[in-house]
């Protein structure tokens, strides 16, 4: 790239090419509501990005272009190289990082506009120092948030909730700090404090730890869109800062987009997102349903299973994290198809919070070719179920949970679930008896009309379709 | 840009992505995800612009960081999407015909 700074910042041919720029994210978003179009979309978007960096490049002011060549070949390696090698049972935490390293560039492109201020000398504008220190707020929660979150779904640290004693206390105490002291380097403006800009963002950083450690691993979709939420708005702020319209506008609908998520999958669990967040979920209950009594269930082999679905007529496979942690959608896949040369009809029961980000599932099924059109959501099934003969859970606990319906002492009281209690039979296949991310006890696997079948996921599934074929 | 101006625009943008992305189905949630991660690496502009400013050591430091984050958002978010869209986009219909002969599927 030849630094020619044509473009004046500000001026009208930059904010020309940026308005190109977010018109052309607004119609890739807009492909994305069909998967048809989605392909297209995605292009279409990152034209819309090439259009604002080069833009930018060309600006007048550009410079330290050996910096800038160094930031670019990491960042567009690492990028690449994780994009191509990532699994796709490994998605959420891959979202997980992108948000969190978004989110830093946010915070440590704040940190670095109030240094500017400090060298331009005399008063920062407070309409350009307030959204530098909302963007360095929100970036450097949502860096260390992801980052916590990333550790989770990775399985470095226990996904099970950690709590802290005192932790709501702790919590608003840094929440109230960090407004305090972002008030006070507002009115002390000539020039503001690089110290307590740098508290801020280790209070920050450390309410973003506290967050996201205590919550359990069932919830982890919510998080995953609050922090993509965060990490747009924190970008929206930076825009404000910099007087950058293409990122106000770009971030502005990834913080829709992350807050439209978040708010679906808290209504999929029933919960508010305030709930989520401070309840710790999982946590107390658990030791009650850990200590409950032996209960009696009904244990298969595959080649009963194999019989139970031969000769139905109409199967639906509810699949859930298990089966992705276990890479089983290929073998469950070729399950599937030995049923449909049998003529049997296999759908496939897709909770909103199956996996661990909104719509994993749905991805792991289109990978191992699963029919986009045999992907049935959950108030689309449900009222299918009693029709239904056999319902295969792979994988899934607590969406299959009756208590949920039934017990309102229940810790998932309320939470919608695929009620596959009212299918004519319940296959499980599971490797033990053990409680999903919620801690509880799953009633389902007591049921009269449950069989369980003790078997890792692929395994399973493969020795079932063989069964079937050989029936 | 005045400050009511950028706020105008901000609010504006509110609106049109809660009118775009809700219409987007549960289905293709995580690509959305994903491809929003690649929007977000608009930041990398903010890295550019600081960097071009930047004047000692700790400055270029942090700005080449910002720029490497923003780039590692733009150059993964938008290829992982593009790998994920593709799954979804192999549909082998012919196949699955010749699959359900027995009178699979509605």
């Amino acid at each position: 790239m030849i630094p020619l700074a044509v473009l004046k910042p500000g001026g009208d041919a930059a904010t020309a090419l940026y308005i190109v720029s977010f018109s052309l994210f607004i119609i890739g978003l807009k492909q994305g509501t069909h998967p048809s179009t989605a392909r297209r979309g995605n292009k279409i978007a990152a034209v819309g990005m090439a259009v604002a960096v080069v833009t930018t490049l060309l600006l007048d002011g550009m410079g330290n272009w050996g910096f800038i060549a160094i930031g670019l070949a990491i960042g567009g390696a690492v990028g690449a190289y994780a994009s191509i090698r990532v699994k796709m049972t490994e998605m959420p935490q891959m979202v997980a990082l992108y948000n969190g390293v978004g989110g830093g560039a946010v915070a440590l492109i704040a940190w670095s506009e109030i240094r500017h201020g400090i060298h331009i000398g005399g008063a920062m504008p407070l309409e350009e120092l307030i959204p530098t220190l909302l963007a360095g707020i929100i970036g450097s929660i949502s860096f260390w948030g992801s980052n916590i979150a990333f550790a989770k779904l990775q399985d470095l640290i226990p996904t099970r909730p950690l709590a802290v004693p005192g932790q709501q206390i702790i919590n608003a105490v840094l929440g109230i700090g960090v407004i305090v002291l972002a008030v006070i380097i507002a009115i002390n403006n000539e020039p503001p404090s690089q110290f307590l800009f740098i508290l801020i963002l280790i209070a920050a950083a450390i309410l973003g730890n506290l967050v996201v450690l205590p919550i359990g691993g069932a919830d982890m979709p919510v998080v995953i869109s609050m922090l993509n939420a965060f990490t747009g708005l924190s970008a929206a702020a930076a825009g404000f800062a910099l007087d950058n319209v293409a990122l106000i506008v770009a971030g502005t609908l990834v913080g829709s987009s992350g807050t439209i998520l978040t708010m679906e999958m808290a209504t999929a669990m029933n919960r508010s997102v305030a709930n989520i967040l401070f309840s710790g979920f999982g946590g107390a209950p658990a030791a009650v349903a850990g200590s409950g009594e032996q209960r009696p269930v009904t244990s298969i082999g595959a080649q009963d299973a194999a019989i139970k679905l031969a000769y139905a007529d109409n199967v639906v496979i509810v699949p859930g994290y298990g089966l992705a942690v276990a890479q089983a959608q290929h073998a469950v896949k070729e399950m599937a198809n030995q049923l449909e040369k049998r003529g049997v009809t296999v759908n496939y029961a897709i909770h909103p919070v199956a996996g661990r980000m909104p719509g994993h599932m749905n991805v792991l099924l289109a990978e191992a070719d699963v029919p986009y059109e045999n992907l049935k959501e959950m108030d689309e099934i449900n009222p299918e179920m009693p029709r239904v003969d056999v319902a295969v859970v792979i994988g899934a606990n607590d969406v299959t949970n009756p208590a949920a319906k039934n017990d309102p002492n229940s810790p998932i009281a309320g939470m919608p679930i695929i009620e596959v209690s009212e299918a004519n039979e319940v296959i499980v296949i599971k490797r033990s008896l053990s409680t999903g991310f919620a801690g509880i006890d799953n009633d389902l696997f007591y049921e009269p009309n449950t069989s369980m079948l003790f078997a890792d996921a692929k395994a399973a599934a493969s020795e079932v379709a063989a069964e079937i074929e050989n029936l | 840009m005045s400050l009511f101006t950028e706020f105008a625009i901000f609010v504006l943008a509110i609106f049109v992505g809660f009118e775009v992305i809700s219409k987007v189905p549960t289905t293709l949630h995580t690509p959305l995800m994903s491809q929003t991660n690649a929007i977000h690496g608009i930041v990398m502009l903010g890295g550019l612009i600081v960097l071009g400013y930047a004047g000692d050591g700790l400055e270029y430091l942090i700005g080449t960081i910002a720029v490497a984050f923003g780039a590692i958002n733009i150059v993964g978010g938008f290829l992982v999407t593009d790998r994920m869209l593709g799954m979804f986009a192999k549909k082998p219909k012919p196949k699955a015909d010749a699959d359900g002969k027995g009178g699979t599927g509605k």
